[in-house]
């Protein structure tokens, strides 16, 4: 498959943008300036990335407590999503979500939900809406593997399956579901092995390879847009932080991490860039440059940014 | 006006909503055309909207909620059915943290405009996991509403405002509800949520019923003026958003209350009604608040062990003799 010039910088410059985000975000909790806890993406942008770089701005996503990449990937502003993490009112929720449950209805991003596997059904439900209105929307649900164990991929799955619903069921496995190696919790070591018992593909990528994880999802994409239902896309990744933000993540061996951290999304992406002559080593640099000063604009921006009142608290219960 | 059964109320209500706008559609287990609602309640509507309209599921229940709200945030308007209200154990997540909790959550930015219609309550001998009143749990969520109609009258009515509601609405309907009959007009109406409807006016006390306590409430009302004690009864028809007014004006009226609910008596729809009273009008009490509900067991199956539990006319009449003497 050959990607336009325009496509593959247009990715490039969307896994900086969710890496210089999350080192931010990273500092500023640091800082005391995050309420709350983080979980932060760096690692697994080339998911995120691969996926929502097929989508449409009328797609939809759905996402997780690790959720910060998913939004910039599907078009967020990171102003906005910068504000919501420290609370504030110019937050794409007004303060009332943060790290763990922001939404941007906007560009199709239907939110983040906390409770680990919940999101699946829900990406469904809006499968089965799509259908219903009858237009050719799609919607990429991202869990982790250990959502995969819970009875909301079973549900949610096989529903999706039965109807043949458009969509994309992302299976982010970074092998640890807080400190709970995967071997540890499930005989099988291919969630997409899965999609058998459903009757749909299921499919393992390297999930820090962003072409390869494109290529997956657009094949998946298609399928879902033709009426021919949903595919299960394993992403084989890794975090580079802990589970959250003071999680030290000593339950994983130094040389896995050392290995995982060889196979970095954003540094193979660039060398192959370079290889190809996608870009000059300077075009590169300039690239990462401009990401690094509009995440600077983000914190300015969301640090800048008022506190809701308080009262606000009792806003948007009911409609 | 003509005389039509709880459950055709319902269906009329399906109906007329689903060709009043497009987005409405009901999904559930087996409530298509082969079997038609466990209680007959979407009887034909398969028929006549098609099966993606009217759209059987897998035993699914957290899923039904899920793919529910899922439409619902992305402009669908369903409507789910949860074959027995106990059932709801298994989409609590889906209710409780998702749906209920999606539009504060996200700030505003989406709605969540989903019925769950729940048969429920006890008096048919299916014992504990089919004969339960969890009407208290979802009062407890904030970002749910809560219908509990008790006459075919308000089922459509309630029903109907229910499904044009922008919020997540949880719709009890009690199970001895359903053949019971009452003259309904052939005319469109609603009925508001939010509004209580005084059953039957008095003066010696108050009597605050939901569901199929109002009927048992009714009842017992007719034999107390036999007695000469005038009982005012008062149907909150939804339990969120709560009539509170109509209830401490009644009360205001009466200085005596008596709280009729099905539910299990501790942390139950009646101890919220209790403290409204409390908050509200305590000055205006000439007796305690007395409550006649379940006694915190579940649900037995042999008959007379449920009967047991279960309020009737002679518990009603008792606790209301009780605060009236």
């Amino acid at each position: 498959m050959t990607l336009e010039k325009r496509k593959k910088i247009e990715m490039y410059r969307k896994l900086l943008e969710i890496r210089h985000f999350e080192e931010k975000v990273y500092d500023l909790y640091g800082q005391n300036l995050v309420p709350g806890t983080i979980h932060l993406y760096a690692g697994q942008e080339a998911v995120a990335v691969g996926v929502c770089a097929n989508l449409r701005r009328d797609d939809y996503i759905t996402s997780t407590h690790r959720g910060h990449g998913h939004c910039i990937a599907k078009g967020a502003q990171l102003n906005r999503v910068m504000a919501e993490i420290l609370g504030k009112k110019t937050g794409y929720c007004k303060g009332k979500g943060g790290s763990m449950h922001i939404a941007n209805f906007s560009v199709g991003m239907l939110g983040a939900t906390a409770v680990v596997g919940a999101g699946l059904p829900i990406a469904a439900g809006a499968g089965l809406s799509i259908r219903l209105r009858k237009t050719d929307q799609v919607v990429a649900c991202f869990f982790g593997e250990g959502a995969s164990n819970q009875g909301t991929f079973h549900e949610g799955i096989n529903m999706a399956a039965l109807w043949k619903l458009p969509v994309l069921f992302v299976c982010e496995n970074n092998l640890y579901a807080m400190g709970t190696r995967q071997s540890r919790v499930m005989a099988i070591e291919n969630v997409a092995d899965r999609g058998v018992a459903y009757g749909i593909p299921g499919v393992v990528v390297d999930g820090n390879d962003v072409m390869a994880v494109y290529e997956a999802a657009c094949e998946a994409v298609e399928r879902a847009r033709s009426g021919k239902g949903p595919t299960l896309i394993e992403c084989k990744t890794y975090r580079h932080k802990g589970h959250s933000r003071f999680d030290p993540a000593t339950y994983r061996p130094k040389e896995e991490v050392e290995e995982w951290m060889k196979r970095d999304p954003i540094t193979r992406f660039r060398a192959r860039l370079l290889e190809m002559k996608t870009l000059t080593e300077e075009e590169a640099d300039k690239i990462e440059q401009d990401v690094a000063a509009a995440v600077e604009d983000a914190v300015k921006f969301a640090v800048e940014s008022p506190f809701p009142a308080p009262e606000e608290a009792l806003e948007h219960v009911y409609i | 006006m003509r005389e039509i059964t709880y459950r055709d109320a319902l269906r009329e209500a399906l109906r007329e909503e689903m060709l009043r706008d497009e987005t409405v559609f009901v999904l559930g287990e087996d409530v298509g055309r082969y079997w038609k609602g466990a209680f007959k309640v979407t009887k034909g509507l398969a028929e006549e909207f098609g099966d993606e309209r009217v759209q059987d599921t897998p035993i699914s229940e957290s899923a039904i909620i899920g793919v529910a709200t899922g439409a619902a945030i992305t402009g669908m308007r369903p409507v789910a059915e949860i074959m027995f209200g106990d059932l709801s154990t298994l989409a609590m997540d889906q209710i409780a943290n998702q749906a209920a909790k999606l539009r504060y959550m996200f700030g505003g930015q989406t709605k969540v405009p989903l019925v769950i219609r729940m048969p429920f309550g006890a008096g048919v001998n299916i014992a504990a996991h089919h004969s339960q009143s969890l009407e208290a749990w979802f009062i407890h969520v904030p970002g749910l509403k809560v219908a509990v109609p008790s006459t075919p009258y308000d089922a459509k009515g309630l029903l109907k405002t229910a499904i044009r509601d922008d919020n997540p609405v949880m719709f009890f309907e009690h199970k001895l509800l359903y053949s019971i009959k009452e003259l309904v007009p052939k005319e469109e109406y609603t009925v508001p949520l939010g509004v209580a409807d005084v059953k039957r006016e008095g003066e010696d006390v108050t009597i605050v019923a939901t569901l199929y306590m109002v009927h048992k409430s009714l009842a017992a009302a007719e034999e107390l003026i036999k007695q000469g004690i005038s009982a005012e009864v008062i149907d909150p028809r939804t339990l969120v958003p709560l009539d509170k007014e109509t209830i401490v004006k009644s009360v205001k009226k009466t200085g005596r209350i008596v709280i009729v609910t099905e539910d299990c008596k501790t942390g139950g729809v009646s101890a919220e009604i209790s403290a409204v009273v409390a908050e509200e009008a305590i000055d205006y009490l000439d007796a305690p608040v007395k409550r006649v509900a379940e006694p915190d067991t579940p649900i037995p199956f042999s008959p007379p062990l449920e009967k047991f539990v279960i309020p009737d006319e002679n518990k009603i009449i008792g606790a209301v003799k009780e605060v009236v003497h």
